[in-house]
């Protein structure tokens, strides 16, 4: 249920920098062989065929959800929609639901992110402190939490004994302080030359001061990297939606709104061609109006991806972790 | 250097240094609370599986029942189908997800086309930023007998001859949940191995290309053992994971005719411990879950030792 870009310790010092990867060692291969040409005209139709297998799901989806539901149902809609419509969209829109779900998906994801990097990064520069005297302890208490958690239902109580049931905070505190992303940034920061703090405390900064204006600022390329993880992860959950806020529809999320269309049609098993209903002017099925959902639940991270790909692979290989 | 560590250290902690150090002191108590409030107060929720909990009486004058919640665990035919459930997804996970990744990266190191390979590599990591209400949409749509492309194409090659059912079938449940999550992570877990590979260092290649070394003696020789150690260290984190392998698909993806190969440690744990409110039972069942999980990876850990490899502590 969580984001898994553990990197093992060991690896860091492989990497030397994000760009490097995917470059190979294509200069001493210049003279092919009968073999080498086999091997590459194998490959190239493994990568195409790989790269027709993760695309054409997703492009079916929105073909699908650009097409007239009933029409949809005969069957031979594969990349482009064959009586356009907007209607799956229109459809979707007008559920009932749909506002406040855009709404809290879009303000837990940046108030999420945003509080979360920000404690997480502040826990780190204490931690980073080379003589602060409670380091050891303080480390330990968070790095536990790693290997060890009370589990599903001791959380579930303890939540609803604090009032977090029902409430917004329940999807911003429970995941505030993340001693894995703590990690990442804290050896970050422990690369940075300690001079710069050292002559900032000389000329009488407290530490809040050094912290915010020194070294947040140096931290970016981690703070990105973990922010982005954290709002790709705030924006995908779903299940504490169900779990803690699923009587207050005023809470429901983008995620969650999803997940009941589909569960709607999974569980109804094999028919879905039966429960065609008209809207407006056209007609939609549960299939059509899904795929117009799932449009719109990935359009954020799809318009985001290659800002992200620019800090994800250096999100990987900075995780340098110890302890 | 060490030597006046050390000295400081036997000091002990002097009243001078608490008051310079106030502010970050002052800094780490709310750090304290939180981590109290959220990851040790339900820690001691564990003294629930020992119990009958019961809610009006409180974790302290509930009933005390030993391990009698774990004896009805063990001799629950249900909850022994549960634990071969996700101990088998796991393991498939696990398997198929290294495998592929592996040979991802391997091939698309090998690839010749600098263009292409950006562009695949783009492609591959996309799917992992999806959440699994989408990913598990999009196995439904694929595997639908209504128009989905699994059976069209398998019906058009004459394979089958009419859509078959794959997500009523119990048999192939485990598979549908491996291949769901190859499609997802393939790419992303392949990054990992690419950087590895790059980090061989070049003269190798070379040297065995003087030597007269195909592509695959390369690889087998050259490229295999060098991503040895990053194989361990993942192997021995990722079978720590074993049990957690088994929620968001399965619970999204299952159904009343798969249920019996469907239902893991973390659904039954939902399943009894809030919707029937047997809290008791739901703990114990989360125990069993992580102790097994501490254990596996110190196995796994000392037996990387043990024969030489990467290990983690």
């Amino acid at each position: 249920m969580t984001n898994k870009y553990k990197v093992p310790p060991q690896i860091e010092h492989n990497v030397k920098s994000a760009k490097d990867i995917g470059k190979g060692k294509n200069a001493f291969l210049s003279r092919r062989t009968t073999g080498d040409i086999i091997f590459d005209t194998v490959n190239l139709i493994i990568m195409i065929l790989f790269t027709i297998t993760m695309l054409y799901p997703l492009l079916n989806t929105v073909a699908v959800s650009f097409n007239d539901g009933t029409d949809a149902l005969r069957g031979g809609i594969h990349l482009f929609p064959r009586m356009f419509t907007w209607d799956n969209y229109k459809a979707v829109l007008s559920k009932e639901l749909m506002p406040t779900a855009a709404k809290i998906s879009v303000l837990r994801t940046v108030i999420g992110t945003v509080t979360s990097t920000f404690v997480t990064a502040l826990l780190a520069y204490v931690l980073s402190r080379k003589n602060f005297i409670f380091k050891k302890q303080l480390s330990l208490i968070y790095v536990i939490t790693m290997y060890v958690s009370g589990g599903l239902i001791p959380v579930f109580l303890v939540y609803k004994a604090l009032g977090l049931t029902n409430s917004f905070a329940v999807y911003i505190l429970p995941g505030m302080v993340s001693a894995f992303n703590m990690l990442v940034i804290r050896t970050y920061m422990n690369g940075l030359p300690e001079s710069l703090s050292e002559s900032a405390e000389i000329d009488g900064a407290g530490h809040m001061t050094i912290f915010i204006k020194i070294i947040f600022p140096l931290c970016m390329p981690v703070i990105a990297t973990v922010a982005l993880f954290t709002a790709v992860g705030q924006w995908n959950s779903w299940f504490d939606a169900m779990l803690y806020n699923r009587m207050s529809d005023n809470l429901t999320t983008l995620q969650y709104e999803l997940m009941k269309l589909l569960s709607a049609v999974t569980t109804s098993g094999k028919g879905q061609t039966a429960q065609t209903m008209e809207h407006a002017s056209g007609m939609v099925t549960p299939t059509s109006v899904r795929a117009a959902a799932t449009v719109i639940t990935s359009l954020p991270i799809i318009c985001l991806y290659p800002f992200l790909q620019k800090y994800f692979v250096a999100g990987l290989t900075i995780g340098g972790v110890k302890e | 250097m060490g030597m006046t560590l050390q000295s400081e250290k036997k000091q002990g902690i002097t009243l001078k240094q608490l008051k310079s150090q106030k502010v970050l002191i002052l800094l780490s108590i709310p750090f304290i609370i939180y981590v109290i409030i959220f990851c040790y107060v339900p820690l001691g929720g564990w003294l629930m599986a020992f119990q009958n909990y019961k809610p009006k009486n409180g974790l302290l004058h509930s009933e005390f029942v030993g391990l009698a919640k774990f004896e009805f665990l063990f001799s629950n035919d249900q909850f022994l189908k549960v634990i071969r459930n996700t101990l088998a997804m796991g393991v498939i996970n696990l398997v198929l997800g290294t495998v592929t990744a592996i040979l991802f990266a391997i091939l698309l190191s090998e690839f010749r086309f600098n263009r292409g390979k950006k562009l695949v590599q783009t492609i591959s990591y996309l799917p992992h930023f999806l959440s699994w209400v989408i990913v598990t949409g999009i196995v439904f749509d694929v595997l639908s007998t209504e128009n989905g492309i699994v059976n069209e194409i398998l019906v058009n090659l004459h394979i089958i001859d009419k859509p078959f059912n794959f997500l009523a079938d119990p048999k192939l449940f485990w598979w549908i949940v491996g291949f769901a999550n190859v499609w997802k992570e393939t790419g992303w877990n392949s990054i990992i191995y690419l950087a590895a590979i790059t980090s061989i260092s070049p003269d190798l290649y070379e040297a065995a290309s003087i030597d007269g070394a195909g592509r695959l003696a390369k690889i087998w020789h050259i490229t295999l053992p060098g991503i040895k150690p990053t194989f361990f260290i993942l192997l021995i984190m990722n079978i720590g994971n074993v049990l957690n392998a088994g929620f968001e698909v399965q619970y999204l993806l299952g159904n009343g005719l798969v249920q019996s190969v469907s239902q893991t440690i973390d659904i039954y744990v939902l399943k009894y411990g809030i919707s029937q409110a047997d809290y008791s039972l739901g703990t114990a069942a989360g125990i069993f879950k992580s102790v097994v999980s501490l254990i596996l990876i110190v196995i796994a850990n000392q037996l990387a030792k043990k024969m030489g490899e990467e290990h983690l502590f």
